[in-house]
This record gives C-alpha cells, sequence and structure tokens, in this order.
C-alpha cells in the first residue's frame, strides 16, 4: 500500500499543477504568514487557517481572494473568515467577514474562488489577520473501498503541503491531526515531522503564488462515518404551547464498503476487532426540556434507545436496529416536543420561530437536508432569516382539522455539516384568535351531530304516507298517546286519593271534622272532573281497532279505579261519622277494617294493572 | 286519643299481613311505629312521582350500559397496544395491511386488478381475484371519512384500530339479536358477554388486523337480520340480510358457514312443520340476492353456483319453490286423494331432476366437488392423511378441552343451560340460535380457530340463561317484598304470580335460597370478567412480531429481531432481491421487507412450497441448485437456539419435510428421524445434520456459548447439545444474524467462475 493510489486522482492534480504554473500574479498582497490546521480526528476535514496578510502595493485592498481546487471545492460544505483582533494572548476572532464565491479574469481553471470583503479597505502598509475555517465531507477517501468485517477501516486524505493562494506566501507551516491510531504512511518532504497522532509541514518560506505540493495521508479510521443522504426535518408550531419536531433521517456508513460474510458470532464476542470500522449509535444532542420524545422507523418502534436530560441538553442516545457496516443503510424518524415559550417570540407585532438548522447529531454529515416550519392555519406575512444560503419554497400543508391548510416554509440545502447548526428565524403573523377556531369547528360539528339526531327523531321519513303499515303507526301511536293520558289521569285521581287520607290523618291528628269534609267536597268535586275527562278517552280507544287488545285492561283500571274511589268514600264517611258520634278508636277501627283491606288490594291491582300497561 | 288510633292500625294492618311471614314481623317498639309510617308513605310518594318515568329510566338505563359495553369492548382490547405498541400483529395481518396500503394509495380500480409480481417468484399472485377484500376496503372507507372530516390519521392506526372497533359494532349486534330472539335484558347480557369474550378477543386485539375482525360482526348481523325476516316476513329485513351476506363474503371464507347453516334451519323448520310465508319471503329474497351479490367478489364468483359446498343452499331454494306450489295445489284441489297422488308424482319428478342435475354437474364437471378444508372440516381426519398443509397450521389442530375452558369459562356451563330455556320456549328464532349453536360448536371442537364462529352463538345462548334465571330470582324477590308490603293482596294478584305463590309455599326459605343464587350468579359473573381480562392481557395481546420474555430480574426483556432482520433485508439488499423463507415468513417479509419472496401464507400453490421444502431438507449442493433455478438471492431462516424460543424452523422442519415429500418423493420423512424419533443432537439422523435448514440454523452455533454450565452449541429452545458443529458452507454465505439470532439470512453466492 502506500500512495500508488488512484491514478485519475494523480493526473488531476498534475493538470492542476500544470495549470498553476501557467498562471499570472495578482495584485500587491502579500501573505505574510499562514499557519494551517487540518483536523481529521472525524469524517469531516476542517481546516483552520490563520492568514497574516500585507498590503505591499500602492492602491489600498478591499477583498483577499482565497483559492480552493475544484476537486476539494464540491465537497466544501462550510466556509467562514473572520477578522482577528488585538495581539499575543489577547487575540480574539471578530467580525465575521462576508465570504463569497468569485470568479476573476484570468485565473487557472482548476481552481475555485471565494473573496472575502474586508470591512475597511487596507491601505498600504497595514496588515490584517484573519481565522478562516473551512469544513469538506467525503474528503477522506477509504483505501482499500472494500474491507471484510475483521478489518480496520484506512482512509485517505490529500491536500497540498504549500498553501495554494494566488498571493506570494512569505512564511508558513501545516499541521494535520489525526485520530489516535495507527498511520499507514505519509508523504514525506523537507520539514516533515510526525509526532504521534500530528504531522507537521513546514515551515515553508518565501513561496511564489499558487505553489503546490500534494501530500497524501494514509491512516487509520474506525470513527462513525455516519451520512445521512437525507435529512427531512419538520417543525410544527401550535400556539397550544407546543413545538413538534419531527426528524426522518436516511442514513448510510460512508466508510470502505464490506465484502464478505457478516459474523454475528464474531462481532457479538470482539466487537472492537471484528467490527471496528461498524458505528453502533448515534448520539443527538436535543434542546433542553425536550418531551415526548419518539424513535422509529417505517416498520414499528425502535426500543434501543436512552435519554438523559439536564437543564442545559437534552442527549438521546440511539441504536439502529442493527449495527452499520460501511456501506450499510438504515432510516429512521426521531421526533420530540419542544415548549413554545423557548423557540417562538413576538416583537413589533410579528411573531418569529428562533430555531438551529442543522440535524441534532453528533458529527453526523447531511448529503441533503430539507427543512419544513409548519406554521399555524392563519399565518401570513412569512420571511426567512438564514445565516447562510439556502433554497427557499413555501408549500400547504393538510393537518389535523385544516380548513384551508397551514403554510409551510421548505428549506434546502445540500451538504451540510455540525456548522451549520446556527440559529435562522422565520417570521410570520398570527392572529391568537384564529387558535380557537380548531375547537370552534368541533364544538359545531358535534352539535350539528345532534341537531341531525333531533330532526332525525322528529321528521317522518316513510316514503309511503297512505300505506296500511304506515296508517296502522299512525293509529298505534294516537292509541299510545291516549292510554299515557288515561294513565295520566287515574295518577291523577290516585293523587287526589292521597290527600282525601291526608284529610283522615289531619283529622285523627287535630279533630277538625269541617276542615275534614270540606277537604272531602274539593276532592269530590276534583275527582268528578278527572272522570268527566276520561270519559271521551275511553271512548276513542273503543273506537280504534288498533286498541282492541289492550282496552280490557284499561277498562278494568278505569273500573277498579271508580271502585276505589267509592270504598274511600265510604270509609271517608265513615270515619267522619264516628267521629262526630265520638266513638272510640277501637271501634271506628272495627267498623273500617273491612274497607280498609279492600282498599289495600284495590290499590295493588291498580298498580299491576298500569305495570302491565306500561310494558304494552 | 290520636297517636294511640293510629298505632292500633298499624297493628291491625300487619296482623293482617303479619301471617304470611314471621321474620318481618318482630313487633318494633310502638312508639318509633308514626315516624316509620311517615317514612314509608313518603318513599311511596316519592316512588309515585317516578313512576311516571319508568319507561324513561328503562330506557336510559340500557342504553347507558350499552354504551358502557360498547366502549369496554374497545378498550380490553387495547392492551396490545399499551404493552407494545401500535403495530400490525402476527402473519397474515401484515398481508392485509400491505393490500390496504396499496389501496388507499393507489384507488380501487388498481386494487382489483393489482397483480402482485413480489409474491410467489416466479409465479406472482393475482391479489384482486383471489382476496375477500372487505376488510381493506373497509379500513380504506374509514380511513378516508376521517381525512375527509380532516383528522390526519396514518392508515396504520386504523388499521390496528379497525378490529375493536367492529367488536364494539358486534355488541350492538349481540343485542338487538338477543332482543329478537328472547328480550331485550338478554340482549344486554349478550352484548356484555361478547365484549369480553375470549374466543372472540383472540382475533380481534388492536393490531390484530385479519378478515375475521369484520367477518364476525358481519356473520352476527346477518343472521341476526335473517332472523328478523323470518320474524317479521318482511322484505326490507330480507333485503338487509341479503345485503348482511354480501359483506361477509367480502370479508371471510367462513361465508360458506352462513350459506349452509342458513339452508338448514329452513329445513329443519320445513320438517317440523313450521314452514310459513314469512320463511319463503325470507329465505329466497336472501339466497337469490344474496347469491347475486355474492358473484360480485372476484374470488367467489361462479363458484356460488358451481361449487359442492353451496349446492345444499340451491337444493333448499328449489324445494322451498316445490312446497310453495304444492301448498297451491292442495289448496286448489279440495280432494285428498287427488292431491296425494300429485304429491308423490311431483316428488318424484323433482328428486328425480335434482339427482340427475347434480350427477350430470358433478361428472361433467361443471359442479366442482368439495374442497379440502370442507372436507377437514366434516372429517377431522382427512387433513392429517391428505393435506399437510392444511394440518400443519397450529390454529387448525382439534380444540383441546382445556382451550374450550380458556376461551369460554362459564360460558360453557351456561350454554347447556341457555338451550334448556331455549328449548323450554320454541320459536323460529331459537330454533335458530339452537341450530346455530350447535353446529357452531361442532366446528369449534374441529378446528381451534373455529371457535371464534362458535363464539357469538354461545354468548347469545349463555346470556338467554343468565339472563332468565336473574329474571327469576329477581322477580321473586320482587314479589315477596311487595307481599310484605301490600298485604293482603297477594291473595288476590292474578294469575301472573300464582306459580310464584306456589313456590312461596312449597320453599319456605325461598327468598334466601334466591338471595344466594343471585350472589352466585354475581359471583360467577364477575369471575368471567376476571378470567377474561387476564386472557385478554396475558395471552392473546402478544404482536408475536416482537417478543417479550422476563429477564433475570424480572424486568420485561423485548426481542425484536422479526423487524431487525426485515428492516435489515429492506436497507441492504438490492431492490429486486428474492428471498427464499418457509412460507410463514412470507407476508412479513413482502410487507416490512419489501422483498420479493417464493412462498408466502397464501399457501395457494402446493407444489411450490414443497419445491422450498424439498430445497430446506436436501443437502447444499442439491438445494443450491433449485435455488439457483428459483434465482433465490437471500434465504432467511428462524432459529430459537439462543433464545429458547420453540416456534422456529427447526421445529417446522418436519412439516417441511413432509409437504415436499407429498409433492417430490425424493424426500422421505424417515431418512430425517432416528427409530422414529426427531432429534437433532448426535444421535441424529446424518441427513439431518446435513441437510440444508440444519446447516442454516447451526451455522457457527457450535462456537457459541448459550448457557452457563452447558458446552458450547447448547440448542436451549430443544435443550440438547447438537450434533454437528463443524458446519461449512460451500455455496451460500452468513449475511446477517440478528442480535438474538432468531432470524438469519444468507446470501446465495453466485457460481463459481469454471477456470
Amino acid at each position: 500500500m502506500g500512495l500508488g493510489l488512484g491514478v485519475m486522482r494523480t493526473i488531476e492534480f498534475l493538470l492542476l499543477i500544470i495549470a498553476i504554473l501557467s498562471a499570472p500574479v495578482l495584485s500587491d498582497l502579500i501573505l505574510s504568514k499562514v499557519e494551517r490546521r487540518i483536523d481529521l480526528t472525524s469524517q469531516i476535514a476542517r481546516i483552520a487557517s490563520t492568514i497574516k496578510a500585507e498590503n505591499d502595493g500602492s492602491s489600498s485592498v478591499s477583498e483577499i481572494l482565497l483559492s480552493i481546487p475544484e476537486v476539494q471545492a464540491k465537497n466544501l460544505a462550510y466556509l467562514t473568515a473572520k477578522l482577528v483582533e488585538g495581539k499575543g494572548k489577547a487575540k480574539t476572532s471578530g467580525v465575521a467577514l462576508a465570504v463569497e464565491p468569485a470568479n476573476p479574469k484570468g485565473m487557472p481553471p482548476a481552481l475555485s474562488f471565494y473573496t472575502m470583503i474586508l470591512p475597511k479597505p487596507l491601505a498600504n502598509g497595514d496588515s490584517v489577520t484573519l481565522d478562516v475555517l473551512a469544513a469538506f465531507t467525503h474528503s477522506l477517501r477509504p483505501f482499500p473501498e472494500k474491507i471484510t468485517q475483521a478489518d480496520i477501516q484506512l482512509v485517505v486524505f490529500q491536500d497540498t503541503a504549500h498553501y495554494l493562494s494566488p498571493y506570494p506566501v512569505k512564511v508558513q507551516s501545516l499541521t494535520l491531526k489525526l485520530p489516535d491510531a495507527r498511520i499507514e504512511s505519509y508523504t514525506k518532504l523537507e520539514n516533515t515531522k510526525g509526532l504521534g497522532s500530528e504531522i507537521k509541514y513546514g515551515p515553508y518560506e518565501n513561496l511564489p503564488p499558487f505553489s503546490y505540493s500534494p501530500v497524501a495521508i494514509h491512516f487509520e479510521a474506525n470513527q462513525a462515518f455516519a451520512v445521512a443522504r437525507e435529512l427531512v426535518r419538520e417543525i410544527e408550531i401550535s400556539h397550544w404551547g407546543n413545538v413538534q419536531v419531527t426528524e426522518h433521517y436516511d442514513i448510510v456508513h460512508g466508510g470502505a464498503m464490506s465484502k464478505g460474510e457478516f459474523s454475528r458470532l464474531d462481532y457479538q464476542s470482539k466487537p472492537q476487532i471484528r467490527g471496528a470500522s461498524a458505528f453502533k449509535h448515534l448520539v443527538a444532542k436535543l434542546p433542553p426540556r425536550a418531551h415526548s420524545i419518539y424513535y422509529r422507523d417505517a416498520i414499528g418502534n425502535i426500543s434501543t434507545s436512552h435519554v438523559r436530560g439536564d437543564s442545559k441538553k437534552t442527549e438521546i442516545l440511539i441504536e439502529p436496529r442493527y449495527p452499520l457496516f460501511g456501506g450499510w443503510k438504515t432510516a429512521f424518524t426521531i421526533g420530540y416536543g419542544l415548549p413554545l415559550q423557548d423557540f417562538v417570540f413576538e416583537s413589533e407585532g410579528k411573531r418569529f420561530l428562533n430555531f438551529s438548522f442543522g440535524s441534532p447529531m453528533h458529527d453526523l454529515v447531511t448529503d441533503s437536508i430539507t427543512l419544513k416550519v409548519v406554521l399555524p392555519e392563519g399565518s401570513k406575512y412569512l420571511s426567512v432569516s438564514t445565516p447562510f444560503v439556502v433554497q427557499q419554497e413555501e408549500e400547504i400543508k393538510m393537518s389535523h382539522l385544516d380548513i384551508f391548510g397551514r403554510p409551510v416554509v421548505v428549506l434546502k440545502k445540500a451538504n451540510v455539516v455540525p456548522e451549520h447548526n446556527q440559529f435562522f428565524q422565520v417570521y410570520y403573523q398570527f392572529n391568537a384568535l384564529a387558535m380557537l377556531m380548531e375547537p370552534f369547528m368541533l364544538i359545531t360539528g358535534i352539535f350539528f351531530l345532534f341537531v341531525t339526531c333531533i330532526i332525525y327523531v322528529h321528521v317522518d321519513l316513510s316514503i309511503s304516507k297512505s300505506s296500511a303499515s304506515y296508517l296502522a303507526k299512525l293509529q298505534w301511536d294516537d292509541v299510545r298517546a291516549t292510554v299515557q293520558q288515561i294513565q295520566n289521569t287515574v295518577n291523577q285521581c290516585l293523587s287526589t286519593h292521597e290527600k282525601l287520607e291526608a284529610s283522615l290523618r289531619d283529622l285523627s291528628r287535630t279533630g277538625d271534622v269541617q276542615a275534614c269534609k270540606a277537604a272531602r267536597k274539593a276532592t269530590d268535586g276534583l275527582l268528578k272532573e278527572l272522570s268527566k275527562e276520561l270519559k271521551p278517552l275511553i271512548s276513542f280507544l273503543q273506537s280504534s281497532p288498533p286498541a282492541a287488545h289492550i282496552l280490557p285492561k284499561v277498562e278494568e283500571l278505569v273500573a277498579k279505579e271508580r271502585e276505589l274511589q267509592e270504598r274511600l268514600m265510604a270509609k271517608h264517611s265513615t270515619i267522619v261519622d264516628s267521629y262526630e258520634k265520638k266513638l272510640g278508636g277501637r271501634e271506628t277501627e272495627n267498623r273500617v277494617a273491612s274497607v280498609q283491606q279492600k282498599i289495600v288490594a284495590l290499590r295493588q291491582d291498580i298498580e299491576d294493572l298500569m305495570e302491565y300497561i306500561d310494558e304494552i | 286519643m290520636p297517636p294511640q288510633t293510629m298505632s292500633a292500625k298499624t297493628d291491625a294492618t300487619i296482623g293482617v299481613n303479619g301471617t304470611a311471614k314471621s321474620t318481618s314481623n318482630q313487633a318494633p317498639p310502638p312508639m318509633a311505629l308514626p315516624a316509620n309510617l311517615k317514612s314509608d308513605l313518603l318513599n311511596k310518594l316519592s316512588l309515585k312521582s317516578f313512576k311516571l318515568k319508568t319507561k324513561q329510566q328503562e330506557l336510559l338505563l340500557r342504553v347507558s350500559i350499552l354504551f358502557l359495553v360498547y366502549v369496554l369492548a374497545f378498550i380490553t382490547r387495547l392492551f396490545s397496544v399499551l404493552r407494545y405498541e401500535s403495530m400490525i400483529h402476527e402473519f397474515d395481518p401484515y398481508f392485509n395491511y400491505r393490500t390496504t396500503l396499496f389501496l388507499t394509495e393507489k384507488g380501487f380500480y388498481e386494487f382489483w386488478n393489482w397483480f402482485d409480481y413480489e409474491s410467489w417468484y416466479p409465479l406472482g399472485r393475482i391479489v384482486g381475484g383471489t382476496l375477500y377484500p372487505g376488510l381493506m376496503v373497509t379500513a380504506a372507507l374509514i380511513y378516508w371519512g376521517l381525512r375527509f372530516l380532516r383528522f390526519a390519521v396514518h392508515i396504520r392506526e386504523v388499521c390496528v384500530l379497525t378490529a375493536p372497533f367492529f367488536a364494539s359494532n358486534t355488541t350492538l349486534v349481540a343485542y338487538f339479536f338477543g332482543k329478537e330472539i328472547w328480550d331485550s335484558s338478554a340482549g344486554l347480557v349478550a352484548a356484555a358477554l361478547i365484549a369480553i369474550c375470549p374466543g372472540y378477543i383472540s382475533r380481534s386485539v388492536a393490531g390484530s388486523y385479519d378478515n375475521e375482525g369484520v367477518a364476525i360482526f358481519a356473520l352476527l348481523l346477518t343472521f341476526y337480520l335473517f332472523v328478523k325476516a323470518v320474524n317479521t316476513g318482511s322484505l326490507t329485513w330480507s333485503l338487509a340480510s341479503a345485503f348482511g351476506y354480501f359483506y361477509m363474503v367480502s370479508a371471510w371464507g367462513g361465508y360458506v358457514f352462513i350459506i349452509n347453516l342458513i339452508p338448514l334451519y329452513v329445513l329443519v323448520l320445513l320438517i317440523t312443520g313450521r314452514y310459513s310465508v314469512r320463511l319463503y319471503i325470507a329465505y329466497n329474497c336472501m339466497y337469490v340476492l344474496g347469491m347475486l351479490l355474492a358473484m360480485q367478489i372476484r374470488f367467489v364468483g361462479f363458484q356460488h353456483v358451481q361449487s359442492g359446498e353451496h349446492m345444499a343452499a340451491m337444493g333448499v331454494f328449489f324445494l322451498m319453490q316445490v312446497f310453495y306450489f304444492l301448498d297451491w295445489v292442495k289448496y286448489l284441489l279440495s280432494d285428498k286423494r287427488l292431491f296425494e297422488t300429485f304429491l308423490r308424482i311431483t316428488v318424484t319428478t323433482t328428486v328425480g331432476l335434482a339427482a340427475v342435475a347434480l350427477g350430470v354437474g358433478t361428472a361433467s364437471g361443471y359442479i366442482s366437488p368439495w374442497t379440502g378444508r370442507f372436507y377437514s372440516l366434516l372429517d377431522p381426519t382427512y387433513a392429517k392423511d391428505h393435506i399437510p398443509i392444511i394440518a400443519s397450521v397450529s390454529e387448525h389442530q382439534p380444540t383441546a378441552w382445556s382451550s374450550f375452558m380458556f376461551d369460554f369459562h362459564i360460558l360453557l356451563f351456561l350454554f347447556p343451560a341457555g338451550l334448556y330455556f331455549c328449548f323450554k320456549r320454541l320459536t323460529d328464532a331459537t330454533i335458530f340460535i339452537v341450530m346455530y349453536g350447535l353446529t357452531s360448536m361442532y366446528f369449534a371442537g374441529v378446528m381451534v380457530r373455529l371457535i371464534l364462529v362458535a363464539t357469538p352463538a354461545v354468548c347469545l345462548i349463555s346470556a338467554i340463561a343468565v339472563s332468565a334465571t336473574v329474571k327469576n330470582l329477581a322477580q321473586l324477590l320482587r314479589t315477596k317484598s311487595k307481599v310484605t308490603q301490600g298485604g293482603s293482596s297477594k291473595a288476590a294478584s292474578g294469575s301472573k304470580a300464582s306459580s310464584k305463590a306456589l313456590l312461596d309455599q312449597s320453599q319456605p326459605f325461598q327468598r334466601n335460597g334466591a338471595i344466594a343464587l343471585l350472589l352466585g350468579v354475581f359471583y360467577l359473573l364477575s369471575k368471567y370478567a376476571t378470567h377474561c381480562t387476564w386472557v385478554t392481557s396475558e395471552a392473546y395481546s402478544s404482536p408475536s412480531i416482537v417478543l417479550a420474555a422476563r429477564g433475570a430480574h424480572g424486568n420485561k426483556v423485548i426481542f425484536d429481531d422479526y423487524r431487525e432482520a426485515y428492516f435489515w433485508l429492506q436497507q441492504n439488499t438490492p431492490t429486486d432481491a428474492k428471498v427464499m423463507s418457509w412460507w410463514d415468513y412470507g407476508y412479513q417479509i413482502t410487507a416490512m421487507a419489501n422483498r420479493t419472496v417464493i412462498v408466502d401464507n397464501n399457501t395457494w400453490n402446493n407444489t411450490h412450497i414443497a419445491t422450498v421444502g424439498r430445497a430446506m431438507s436436501s443437502y447444499e449442493d442439491e438445494a443450491y441448485e433449485i435455488m439457483r433455478e428459483l434465482d433465490v438471492g437471500y434465504v432467511l431462516v428462524v432459529f430459537g437456539g439462543v433464545t429458547g424460543y420453540s416456534s422456529d424452523d427447526i421445529n417446522k422442519f418436519l412439516w417441511m419435510v413432509r409437504i415436499g415429500g407429498g409433492v417430490f418423493p425424493v424426500i422421505k420423512e424417515p431418512d430425517y428421524l432416528v427409530n422414529g424419533e426427531y432429534r437433532v443432537d448426535k444421535g441424529a439422523a446424518p441427513k439431518m445434520l446435513n441437510c440444508l435448514m440444519y446447516k442454516l440454523c447451526y451455522y457457527r452455533f457450535g462456537e457459541l456459548m448459550t448457557e452457563y454450565g452447558k458446552p458450547p452449541g447448547f440448542d436451549r429452545a430443544r435443550g440438547v447439545e447438537i450434533g454437528n458443529k463443524d458446519i461449512k458452507l460451500e455455496h451460500l454465505e452468513e449475511a446477517f444474524t440478528t442480535s438474538n439470532w432468531i432470524v438469519r439470512i444468507y446470501k446465495v453466492k453466485p457460481p463459481n467462475n469454471r477456470w
């Protein structure tokens, strides 16, 4: 093994060098000092450069060019530059500079250029120090490309030992930080030092513009090469107090492809050796107070996850259904709720969501992210502010109890790294009263359901109004109503009887015969009226044929009632009479006893009859 | 003095009714009497004022009980969702879920014309023409309905909750059915019993998205509507029952039970002389319309008029016409002798014609003979000898007594009691329920899974027993209390109470007895309720995709290996890969892994299954040839040796051998047995130790320590050390094994280069 890799790649570089050598020299800027540190401890190559630039010419310079070989530029995910202020230990990185792709004339075609616009032009002799951070994805190429379960994963990283710049560089150095493991080989130039997991190139002095000296580092990298081929994050705002986040991941192990058998036995017994290149879990750092966290995929819940939370963050450890070896894929969804007041704020009559852009997963490369912010129904005047350029669309989502649908802001971006986890804002206007619309709709729905039921019960829906069965039904309804009336009347009679009895009791208590007689008179009148009421009802029943089978019972009921009435009257007169005659209690008792017995029996009969009629 | 008079009066009344009862006659202190009396009177008054509303009260009670039962039936089936998650269970439901998904995504016409090339490779399956679409269409309609009402539900949730929802609806039907055959209280009891009966719950828990879930509802509805039609003789009800039948046909193959039971019932009514015009209307309308509707289901089609199973219904239909015709002729001919001659001629010609038609039809193949499944119902030993594929399914085994007890509990004892009540009050409706009960009990005895069909009948008949008993006892108590209140009226009360009065005289401790009996009934019913809940939560709520066990510290351990494997297949194999496995896992693989399978649970092609069985039971070289022919990319086996999971492929292996051997005589069962014994240890048959299934299950298992204190390669499912620890695979390689080794997937290597 070693440096005899990718012939194509080498040719590319050769072409590049040829192109570079023929390039013209640009402006009068001189880079007096360039320090580069490349961090290769994760799958993302992060290049941090400190550049000190001096204006050596006559005119002032307001922008500085950065050049990156096109081979690398297509993997460039993130690029920022900051002005460094102060000296020595008090150095602070201050203002971020605007970095824009540029296309200066007369430059070699194999290079991509970016310009950094300085806040104030650099005058003659002045110098400025810049911190430039660039993150590249997919730039660690596995070599060999296919490994077995037992093999370790080796990757190659290629770059140039000399800082590739359109300006001359006075002093420069390069430090590569590798993971703490085996280094297979690396290009040795002059001034190359390997110190444990660090490799140092330089310092090199006084190099012309576009100096180029390719280096390749071949080393072991067993960290997780988790790549989300696609990530869809949906952030749904409910003004009832919740921000619901749903993230759909489509993950692949982006390292060396696995070949041959997968032996569970080997993996189980020695996971560190026979599965070194695989990763078992992912860690996501969610905002604090995340609740209702779930983790599932298309075929159901996945039970292997752990949540730890404190006041600063919620950490969730996710284990996919199986360990991922090179080239293996998996897909899953995580979801969680967040308190509304932590992310949605109000200012100047507008509400805005303040949320982080990228995935909360630790060290995850996202090839393509789609971020959907679902605003509540009725939100208007949407606008978005993002810290970097994204593709932006709008759509409508239909969800629970929506009539017009909810407005959705869709943001899309390719090649996203954890550095993109910056806050973005979505501004919108929303009337708090619109929150009540959905409950109101539910209430109306249920209300109309009941109204329909009421209408259904009361409306006659039969098709043929003249059919025999319909007429019979109508008649039967009449009969039932009449029977009901009769029962009511009988009940009234019975309660009148009660009054009579009550008057008797009063008599025994107070001895007021006159009052008792008056009560008797009143009830007499009442009962007469009631029996008058009964007459037409009974005659109606007699005339109506469907009533034939209950008629005898009803008649019996009425007859019994009348008999009861008579007996009661008799009893009443007897008692009153005996009172007037001042007879003893025992004697009165004897006189009434037989009548009383009869009354009780009659009452029972009437009760039974009422029950019987009820059951019909 | 007035108080004295009062007390004297009361004394007298007590004296009158006190003769009947000695217990309540312990004279209370005279001073307390007036107060007592007053409260009594007040009670009476308040009772009077309530009296008007008795009917409404009863209605309110009935409706609220029904509502509670409705809710109970639903929530008792949610154990599985709470214990596990909202997911589809078992095997067949996965197919139903997949087709429902297809239906909701692509629409009905696509669904109806669906040719599924992902199963039965390379044959494929005409899904639209080989399934009962009722369940899927129902779920899709519910889904679309909810979507229309703006409830953004997922189709999976709808599918998971379809069975509990229909179980709730079944309780309503049971109520109306009970009301129709006995009275409304029996209906209420029936609804309550069926709501929690384990026999029904076993097939209708949340997630058990299977045909039976809606079919039991449809079955009971059809029966109810038919009985209603027979009772009323109304065309409307018989039309409704025809539609009920149509729904049943669209939902489940068990409709054959309806189309045979109803003619049988009609025949019994005819024989017992209960023929009526009501019956004529009900049956004819139901049969003719039901038949036409049923023929619209593609899977049934012309079978409904051509196959042997449906001939009984047609025969009874013609018999009805003859009967009606004869009735008419009898009415026209006043001469009795003339009629008898006519009768003889007509009957002879009809029987002759029918016999000739049947004979010609059968001989020419126009009428297809009975299917194997039908035979195996009539003769329980038939499947064992002739169709191993039916016999191999555990739910097709004859039912053990214990499972009757498990599924019916006290209903098993109440059933005969209910039959007694039914026989005591024979009507058209009770005859029907008796026949339904007896026939379905027979079928339940033949096949475990047909307990399901018997459950509604058992519940209804038991409900009659419970309701009639409780009603009698309660009436006894109520008349008793009335007697103590109402005094001498007992003698005067009419014929209604006479029987009780008779009992009254014969049994002095009757009231206590009634109370004791009532308490006993309630004790039994509460036992039933606790048993049902226990069974539901412990036995019937497991999804069987996810296995749960108790860990060493009593904690719950979840084995999610099936989904692990299926998801691995879905994500990490080529989309057109063909997976070979035993047919049990076919539906799950197509639904969850989204890969083409060779055979699945729709066991329509015995030869194809036998081919897979043959591959599994051959040596690797021969199996490789078969797999190459079938274009197999991956082989999946289920292995429980590590976890002690007993329903794995090694335990099913003999059925593979039998089914394979049934078509390919090369495979002989004795080759895999030693002295008729099935073993996997050192004493196993050499063919067994080297067949593909053994190798795939035990590959590298010999190096694994499964249990402390046991040698490596100790199979925990069978409790032995395996016989072949040095397994080398030549044409296959291990592609994936799940974390508990339950599912193992092997990749079939391409053939070696010849040079």
